[in-house]
C-alpha cells in the first residue's frame, strides 16, 4: 500500500476533532457496527456539551430537562466543588435511553476519545438500551423526553399554582420514597373475552383429566372450620387496596385519603422517573460490559483496516485500560467491583468459550462452549439478561480465578470476618451465586411493603420490612422517611420489622403522626 | 441519518434554579457559616473570589429507607484473592471499610457530617447582608439635587434640528401625501409622456389638450402640496429627570490613640471593612476617607490608618471638624450620600465632651445618611465610657445615629446587622 493510500483512508489525524471529522467517524462506526457487528440501534444524535454543562447534566441524573428540587443544586455543588479540586473527572460521554439515543460527548475530549466515546455510546449502549428486555419491557425511549417536558411543565405549573415550598415539601416526600416507587413485576393485563373463553376451557380441561372423587369428602369452609372473622376482614380489605403492595408511591397515589390531584400527579411523575432508571439500576454490570466490549471491537477493527493510525490505536488503549482496570480488594484505589471489568472480561470470557473451550468450559457451558458463535451468544445476552442472572449463568470458573475472587461473611455480632469461600472447585458455584445476589437489587434493596390499612379506625397505614439476615434499617433515616410518609398519608404509619425466616416481628418502630401534613383541615 | 449537535452555544447555568433552591434550603446553615467566616478570617479574605462552605449534612440530607451497617450478616464477594483459605478468619477492618462493607455504601455517597461546597462571592455577600437596609438610600430631598439626566419622552413638534426623528417626520409627510392626494411623480411621467407621444403624431388634438390640461392641473397640485410640510416635522423630546445619587463616601473616624490596643483596632477594621463591602453593594460608586485622631486629626491613607502609630491625648472634636472640612472640600452633600463610622474604646477628655455634642447636633448629623458609633473594647464591662454617654444624648434625639458595643471578634458581623436592619424586620433574628 502505498503511502498515500493509507492516509486516504485514515479518518482522522492529530488530536483536533471539527464536525467533518465526527460525521465521517460515526459512519466508519456505524458501518462496522451495523454490518459486521449487526447492532440494531436507535438513530443517533451526538451534543456536544462544554465541562459545565456536563456537571449541569450530572445533577440532573444525566437527564437533559428535569423539573427543579434542591437537591439536585446540592449534588451540583458537590460535584462542581469535587470537580474543581480534581477529585473526580468527568465522564467522557452521558447517553440516554431515548430515540434518537442522545449521547454527549465532551468538548475536551480528543479526537480518539471522540471516536471511543462513538463506539462506546451511540452504538455499544443504544443497542443495549434498544434490545435488552428490561428496557423493552419498562422504559418509552420514544416517549420519555416528551414526558419529562411535561413533567417539567407540570411541576412548573404547580409551584405557581401552590406554591414553591408546598411543592418543594411534597417533591422531598416522594424523593425519599423514590427506591420505593417501582414496580418489580410487570402487571398483568386484562384478559379479552376470546382469552377468558380459552382460559375457562383449559381450566375445565384441566379439571377433567384430574378429577378424583376423593376431594369431595375434604370438608370445605362453609361446611365447619371457617377462618376467624377479623382475618377474614383483613383479607378482604387487603384485597379492596390491592394489598400487600410495594410500590409505596403508587400505593399513595392511588389510595392516600387526603392529597389534592395535583399531589397525586406529582408523585406519579416522581414514580415514572423512578421506573424509568430502574432497569439502568439492574444492568449497570451488563449495559457497561455491552458498550465497552463493542468499543473494543470497534476501535480494533478501525485499527485493522487502517482507518486511525497506531498512536490514535495506542490512546484508545490507555483509555480503555484505564476504564477497566479492577484493583485487588486491598488496593488503596478499590472502591468496589467495577462493573465496565466485570462486564467486559465475562462477554471476553463467552467469546473465548465459544471459540476455544476447554474441557472445564464443555462442563460448565454445554450450550454455548465451542458453538464458533461468539456475536450471537453476546446478543442473547445482551437481550435477555440483567446483571443478576447474566452473572450466574456466564461467570465461568477461569474468570473467577483470574480475578481471585473470594467471599467473606461479615456478621455484626462477629468481631471477625470469615472467608467463607474462595477460587477453587468447592467455591466456584458459591462465589457466582453470592456474586450474582450483590447485583440483585431485589436482595439488595429494602424488602418493604404496606400490609394493612385501618380505614374504619384511626386510618393508620402499617409497613413491614422483611428482614433477610438479620440486617434492620438504618433508624435515622428510617424515621426521616416514615415522618415524609406519614405526611404524605395524613395520619399515623407504623414500620414492623419482621424476619423473613422465622416470621417473628424483630423490631419495631413507635408511630409516627404526620407532623406537618401535605394537605390542611381535617 | 446521524444528528451532530453543538451545544456548548446553550445557556451554561441550567441548573442555577436549582443552586438557589439549594442555598435557600441550607440558608441557616449557610449563615452560620458564614457568621464564622466572619469571625475567624481576617478582612482580605472576605474580599476574594469566592468562600469555601462547609456545613453540616443534618437537614439537607435525604432520607431512604436503607439497610443499616450495625445489623445481620452479610456476605462480600471480592477480587484479588492472595492467601486466604475457606474457614481464615480476619480482624475487622478499622472502620468498616477496606476488605468490608464497601460493597454497599449509601446511595449517593453521603454519610459524611460535612457537606462542602463554594460559594460565589456574590452569593456569599448576597447571604452575608441579607435583609439589610440601608438608612436612607436615597437621598431625601430630592429637589436639591443638582444633577439631571434627560430621559426620553416621546416627540414634540419644535426642537433642535439635531434632534429631529426622520422617521416620524417621514411618515407624517407620506400619510398627509397620500391622504391629499398628491400626484405621484411616476403619474405626471406618464401624463409627459403621453402628451409627448400624442404631439408627435398629432393624430388626437381632443385628447392631446385634455391632457395638457390634466397635467396642468396636477402640477400645480403638486406644488401647492409639498412633500414636506412643516407640520410633518417631528422632535425627539428630552425631558430632565432629577438622578438619585448613586455615589457615597463612608467617612471612618477612628481613635488612634495609646489607648487603642492592636485588638480593639482589628475590631473597628472589621466593622470598617464590613460597612465598605455593604456601601459597595448598594452603590454604583463608594469613596472611603479615612480620618484618625488623637488630640489632633488627620485624614490619612488606609494603611497609616490602621498600621502607623501615634500617640497623643484624646480630643473627639477635631476628628469632627475635619470630617466635616473634608465633606465640604470634597464631597458635596447633594452629590454624595453620606455615612459616616466610628470607632473608638471611647475616651475622651471630659472637657471636650459638650463640644462634641453640639458639633454632632449642628454639624454632622444633619449631613449624615447614617452615623454608626462602635465601641471596642471598653474598660469596664457595665461602666459607660465619657464618649458613650456624650453620643447617648444625641443618639435619643437622632435617628441617624445608632451605637453599639463590640468586644469580641464574632460580634462583629452580629453587631453590623443589628445596626442595618430594618426597623420593622427587628426582632425577626437572622
Amino acid at each position: 500500500m502505498t503511502r498515500l493510500e493509507e492516509s486516504a483512508r485514515l479518518l482522522y489525524r492529530g488530536a483536533d476533532w471539527d464536525y467533518d471529522k465526527l460525521k465521517r467517524v460515526h459512519d466508519a462506526v456505524e458501518r462496522i457496527a451495523h454490518e459486521e457487528l449487526g447492532l440494531d440501534t436507535y438513530p443517533n444524535q451526538i451534543e456536544v456539551i462544554s465541562s459545565e454543562q456536563m456537571l449541569d447534566a450530572y445533577s440532573s441524573l444525566g437527564m437533559p430537562l428535569f423539573y427543579r428540587h434542591w437537591s439536585f443544586g446540592k449534588h451540583f455543588a458537590r460535584d462542581e466543588m469535587h470537580y474543581r479540586k480534581g477529585l473526580t473527572g468527568l465522564a467522557y460521554e452521558i447517553v440516554i435511553n431515548s430515540s434518537p439515543c442522545i449521547s454527549y460527548v465532551m468538548e475536551e475530549n480528543t479526537m480518539t476519545m471522540q471516536t471511543l466515546v462513538i463506539a462506546h455510546a451511540a452504538f455499544g449502549h443504544n443497542h443495549f438500551f434498544k434490545n435488552n428486555q428490561l428496557f423493552r419491557t419498562w422504559t418509552d425511549a420514544e416517549g420519555i423526553l416528551d414526558y419529562l417536558d411535561f413533567a417539567k411543565g407540570y411541576i412548573t405549573q404547580c409551584e405557581e399554582r401552590y406554591g414553591v415550598q408546598a411543592v418543594e415539601r411534597l417533591l422531598d416526600a416522594a424523593h425519599a420514597l423514590m427506591s420505593h416507587g417501582v414496580h418489580r413485576f410487570p402487571r398483568k393485563g386484562r384478559l379479552n373475552l376470546r382469552q377468558e373463553r380459552e382460559r375457562e376451557e383449559a381450566r375445565r380441561q384441566y379439571l377433567e383429566a384430574t378429577f378424583n372423587d376423593l376431594w369431595r369428602t375434604v370438608p370445605t369452609p362453609e361446611s365447619g372450620g371457617s377462618a376467624p372473622p377479623e382475618l377474614q376482614a383483613l383479607d378482604a380489605r387487603q384485597r379492596r387496596l390491592g394489598l400487600p403492595e410495594e410500590n409505596l408511591l403508587y400505593f399513595l397515589e392511588k389510595r392516600a385519603p387526603r392529597l389534592h390531584h395535583w399531589q397525586r400527579e406529582v408523585l406519579r411523575i416522581v414514580r415514572q422517573v423512578a421506573q424509568y432508571f430502574y432497569p439502568q439500576k439492574q444492568t449497570k454490570v451488563m449495559n457497561e460490559g455491552c458498550a465497552t466490549t463493542v468499543h473494543y471491537s470497534i476501535m480494533n477493527r478501525l485499527h485493522q483496516s487502517g482507518q486511525i493510525d497506531d498512536g490514535a490505536y495506542l490512546e484508545f488503549l490507555h483509555n480503555h485500560t484505564n476504564v477497566v482496570a479492577q484493583p485487588d480488594f486491598d488496593d488503596p484505589r478499590f472502591s468496589g467491583i467495577n462493573p465496565y471489568a466485570l462486564g467486559f472480561d465475562i462477554l471476553q470470557d463467552i467469546k473465548r468459550i465459544c471459540e476455544s473451550p476447554t474441557d472445564e468450559d464443555r462442563r460448565w457451558f454445554p450450550d454455548i462452549a465451542g458453538n464458533q458463535d461468539p456475536l450471537g451468544t453476546w446478543k442473547h445476552a445482551w437481550a435477555e439478561y440483567r446483571d443478576e442472572s447474566f452473572i450466574q449463568q456466564f461467570l465461568s470458573p477461569r474468570l473467577m480465578r483470574q480475578w481471585r475472587l473470594f467471599r467473606i461473611h461479615n456478621d455484626a455480632e462477629d468481631p471477625d470476618l470469615e472467608v467463607t469461600a474462595i477460587h477453587d472447585d468447592a467455591g466456584y458455584r458459591e462465589l457466582r451465586q453470592s456474586l450474582a445476589a450483590q447485583y440483585d437489587l431485589a436482595r439488595q434493596e429494602v424488602d418493604l411493603q404496606v400490609v394493612d390499612v385501618d380505614l374504619v379506625g384511626d386510618r393508620k397505614l402499617i409497613l413491614e420490612h422483611r428482614v433477610v439476615d438479620g440486617v434492620l434499617l438504618d433508624s435515622a433515616s428510617t424515621l426521616q422517611v416514615l415522618r415524609h410518609l406519614a405526611n404524605l398519608w395524613g395520619y399515623g404509619v407504623i414500620l414492623l420489622e419482621r424476619d423473613a425466616r422465622s416470621d417473628r416481628v424483630v423490631n419495631e418502630y413507635p408511630e409516627v403522626e404526620p407532623d406537618d401534613p401535605l394537605v390542611d383541615g381535617a | 441519518m446521524v444528528n451532530i449537535i453543538d451545544r456548548r452555544l446553550n445557556p451554561k447555568d441550567k441548573s442555577l434554579a436549582n443552586r438557589q433552591r439549594f442555598l435557600r434550603r441550607a440558608k441557616r446553615q449557610v449563615l452560620d457559616a458564614v457568621r464564622d467566616a466572619s469571625a475567624k478570617r481576617s478582612v482580605k479574605d472576605m474580599r476574594g473570589e469566592g468562600e469555601q462552605i462547609s456545613i453540616p449534612a443534618d437537614g439537607l440530607g435525604e432520607p431512604s429507607f436503607r439497610k443499616g451497617s450495625d445489623s445481620g450478616a452479610r456476605e462480600h464477594v471480592l477480587p484479588g484473592n492472595k492467601e486466604y483459605r475457606v474457614g481464615d478468619v480476619i480482624p475487622r477492618p478499622e472502620g468498616g471499610g477496606g476488605g468490608g462493607g464497601r460493597g454497599e455504601g449509601s446511595p449517593d455517597g453521603e454519610g459524611q457530617d460535612e457537606f462542602q461546597f463554594m460559594v460565589s462571592r456574590d452569593e456569599f455577600l448576597d447571604l452575608f447582608f441579607e435583609n439589610l437596609a440601608l438608612p436612607d438610600l436615597v437621598k431625601k430631598d430630592l429637589k436639591k439635587t443638582e444633577r439631571f439626566a434627560n430621559q426620553r419622552a416621546g416627540y414634540s413638534v419644535s426642537g433642535s434640528p439635531s434632534n429631529l426623528n426622520l422617521t416620524r417626520t417621514m411618515r407624517n409627510s407620506l400619510s398627509r401625501r397620500i391622504a391629499l392626494r398628491r400626484p405621484k411623480r411616476e403619474a405626471l411621467r406618464d401624463l409627459e409622456l403621453e402628451i409627448d407621444r400624442l404631439e408627435r403624431s398629432g393624430s388626437d388634438p381632443e385628447r392631446l389638450r385634455a391632457l395638457v390640461e390634466e397635467l396642468d392641473r396636477q402640477t400645480r397640485r403638486a406644488r401647492q402640496i409639498p412633500w414636506i410640510d412643516p407640520i410633518d416635522i417631528r422632535f425627539n423630546r428630552f425631558e430632565p429627570v432629577p438622578q438619585p445619587v448613586s455615589q457615597a463616601v463612608m467617612f471612618c473616624l477612628m481613635d488612634v490613640s495609646g489607648s487603642m490596643t492592636e485588638d480593639m483596632k482589628d475590631l473597628a477594621k472589621r466593622f470598617f471593612m464590613l460597612l465598605y463591602l455593604f456601601l459597595e453593594r448598594r452603590y454604583r460608586h463608594v469613596d472611603v476617607v479615612f480620618i484618625r485622631h488623637t488630640h489632633i486629626a488627620q485624614e490619612v491613607d488606609e494603611e497609616t490608618f490602621f498600621y502607623s502609630r501615634e500617640t497623643g491625648g484624646t480630643l473627639v472634636s477635631p476628628a469632627l471638624d475635619e470630617m466635616y472640612r473634608v465633606q465640604r472640600d470634597r464631597y458635596p452633600e447633594e452629590r454624595w450620600n453620606i455615612y459616616a463610622a466610628q470607632a473608638s474604646d471611647g475616651d475622651n477628655t471630659p472637657a471636650d465632651n459638650p463640644r462634641v455634642i453640639q458639633t454632632m447636633r449642628e454639624t454632622i448629623l444633619p449631613l449624615c445618611q447614617y452615623f454608626a458609633y462602635i465601641e471596642v473594647g471598653g474598660q469596664g464591662l457595665h461602666m459607660a465610657s465619657d464618649l458613650w454617654r456624650a453620643y447617648e444624648k444625641v443618639a435619643s434625639t437622632q435617628p441617624v445615629m445608632a451605637m453599639r458595643r463590640v468586644r469580641r471578634r464574632d460580634e462583629i458581623f452580629p453587631v453590623f446587622r443589628e445596626l442595618f436592619t430594618p426597623v420593622d424586620k427587628l426582632g425577626a433574628g437572622l
